[in-house]
């Protein structure tokens, strides 16, 4: 019945080279580390989150702040949705009043996460700027929001699922597509 | 696990999946209440209807609290100043509310079985906020998530509940409950305030609060309803008193780390001394109050009217 083709389109290495890139692109924008802090989206963009902040004192010294945010709360399909998405906790313990929150997820598609991932900022201060740090974009936005760092642009088909598998949490790094058929 | 329960009627039919389903939830939850802006959009347009038959301050504040912060529209009805005074029964009632769409409908009532007949009526979902001496379930959950906070698990505690089990909506609640987690409960009240048989509900039953307390990790003291000293099932207070009272005395027969819960309202200096009460180092009823709202966010979140 199900003859998914599982093609691996990243491997440990270049998820590594991608965050590094990106670590790098995010001082450059944004000059330093002053007033800067990162928020990881539940569950994909967390681990990720914890690696930037790695790799960014690593290069700039001194450790940036880092919040969790669970986004199920603000999602626009709760009130169709029969059955109740688990919820998972949100740990923001700073204000985001004047800070340049780098909001980090690991795969763009739709961008309603996106849409609701910032509603939920909003709510716990107001930030000076919202930046989008993901490590694949794979297209297909139905509303507009785009990334101000990608790892990967991977365009894809609808019925393609496009997975992120993390060390942390799957016990390996990969970025993999599969042929939902 | 998915969450399919139309209904919260009682603590008796929830499976253990459910309930640590409920208190996860919850605990995402308290997050909210400590933000500036205590609100999140998800019940956006829901109409929440707290039909309240009996006196009640914590219980109406938190669901209402707990709506409002899920963004729903909450509306209190109270007895006193409904048609329930014109003689309105609780069906004509039900039916009337049903037509105006609300989506959550929590009832508290004297009598025991109400909320079940409510959902056998109406197609929303009904919380029982308290029926009769039959269940209080949220006040179960937050004792239970309180529980869970402070002693990291509710496998193989030892809980002692003191007081009037006989009329405790929330010492049945809590019984059906704990036992399901696998805690080990232990009762105690003079034998007028103890159901026959209620050994049957996989308990230990006292007569002394000594014996019952004795190496407990949780106590749970129940309020003395002091319309029943009329009824002679005790009696004076004094005299209750000086038997049952939870004081710096015999708390020491408990383990040194004892929580110390109530479900308020507090009669300070019959079942509890006021420095035990007050007493930071014992004393999670605050907690419980806190609890309370997250508790109830969660269930009101999980049932949200999604149900059609």
């Amino acid at each position: 019945m199900s003859q998914n083709k599982i093609k691996t389109v990243m491997d440990k290495e270049g998820i590594e080279r991608c965050l590094t890139r990106i670590a790098y692109e995010i001082l450059e924008k944004n000059k330093g580390i002053e007033n800067l802090v990162l928020v990881g989206i539940r569950t994909g963009g967390v681990h990720l989150a914890e690696r930037l902040q790695k790799k960014i004192s690593a290069i700039e010294g001194g450790k940036i702040p880092l919040g969790i945010l669970d986004i199920t709360l603000y999602r626009d399909d709760l009130s169709s949705a029969k059955k109740k998405p688990r919820l998972g906790k949100t740990k923001i313990p700073f204000s985001l009043d004047n800070k340049i929150v780098v909001l980090i997820d690991d795969v763009l598609f739709t961008g309603r996460t996106i849409r609701a991932a910032m509603d939920a900022l909003i709510d716990f201060g107001r930030p000076k700027m919202i930046q989008l740090a993901v490590l694949i974009d794979r297209g297909h936005r139905e509303l507009p929001i785009r990334a101000d760092f990608v790892g990967k642009n991977l365009p894809s088909s609808l019925w393609e699922a496009v997975s992120v598998n993390l060390v942390e949490k799957n016990g390996v790094d990969e970025v993999v597509i599969k042929e939902d058929n | 696990m998915k969450f399919d329960k139309k209904d919260i009627l009682g603590m008796k039919d929830l499976s253990v999946e459910e309930i640590n389903l409920i208190l996860e939830t919850a605990e995402s939850f308290l997050e909210i209440s400590t933000r500036e802006i205590k609100k999140v959009p998800t019940l956006r347009g829901k109409t929440i209807i707290n039909l309240f038959y009996e006196a009640s301050t914590r219980t109406r504040t938190s669901f209402e609290i707990a709506g409002k912060r899920l963004s729903a529209d909450t509306i209190n009805i109270s007895a006193s100043t409904s048609s329930v005074v014109k003689g309105e029964t609780l069906i004509d009632t039900a039916r009337n509310l049903e037509a105006m769409h609300p989506d959550i409908i929590v009832i508290r009532h004297s009598a025991a079985g109400a909320p079940h007949l409510l959902a056998s009526l109406v197609k929303q979902s009904i919380i029982n906020a308290g029926d009769g001496a039959h269940e209080h379930p949220t006040q179960a959950l937050l004792d239970m998530m309180t529980i869970k906070e402070k002693k990291g698990r509710l496998k193989g505690l030892k809980i002692a509940i003191v007081g009037d089990i006989a009329h405790s909506r929330v010492a049945r609640s809590n019984i059906y409950g704990l036992t399901k987690m696998g805690a080990e409960v232990l009762l105690a009240g003079p034998a007028t305030m103890l159901p026959r048989d209620i050994d049957q509900m996989g308990v230990k039953v006292f007569n002394k609060i000594e014996d019952a307390i004795d190496g407990a990790d949780v106590v749970m003291m129940l309020r003395i309803q002091l319309e029943r000293e009329k009824q002679n099932i005790f009696p004076s207070l004094r005299e209750y008193a000086q038997r049952y009272c939870l004081n710096r005395k015999n708390i020491a027969l408990a383990k040194k780390d004892v929580i110390v819960m109530h479900p308020g309202p507090l009669n300070r200096g019959v079942e509890i001394s006021p420095d035990i009460a007050d007493d930071p180092s014992y004393s999670v009823i605050l907690d419980q109050v806190n609890n309370g709202v997250a508790v109830r966010m969660a269930l009101l979140y999980l049932l949200g009217g999604g149900h059609e």
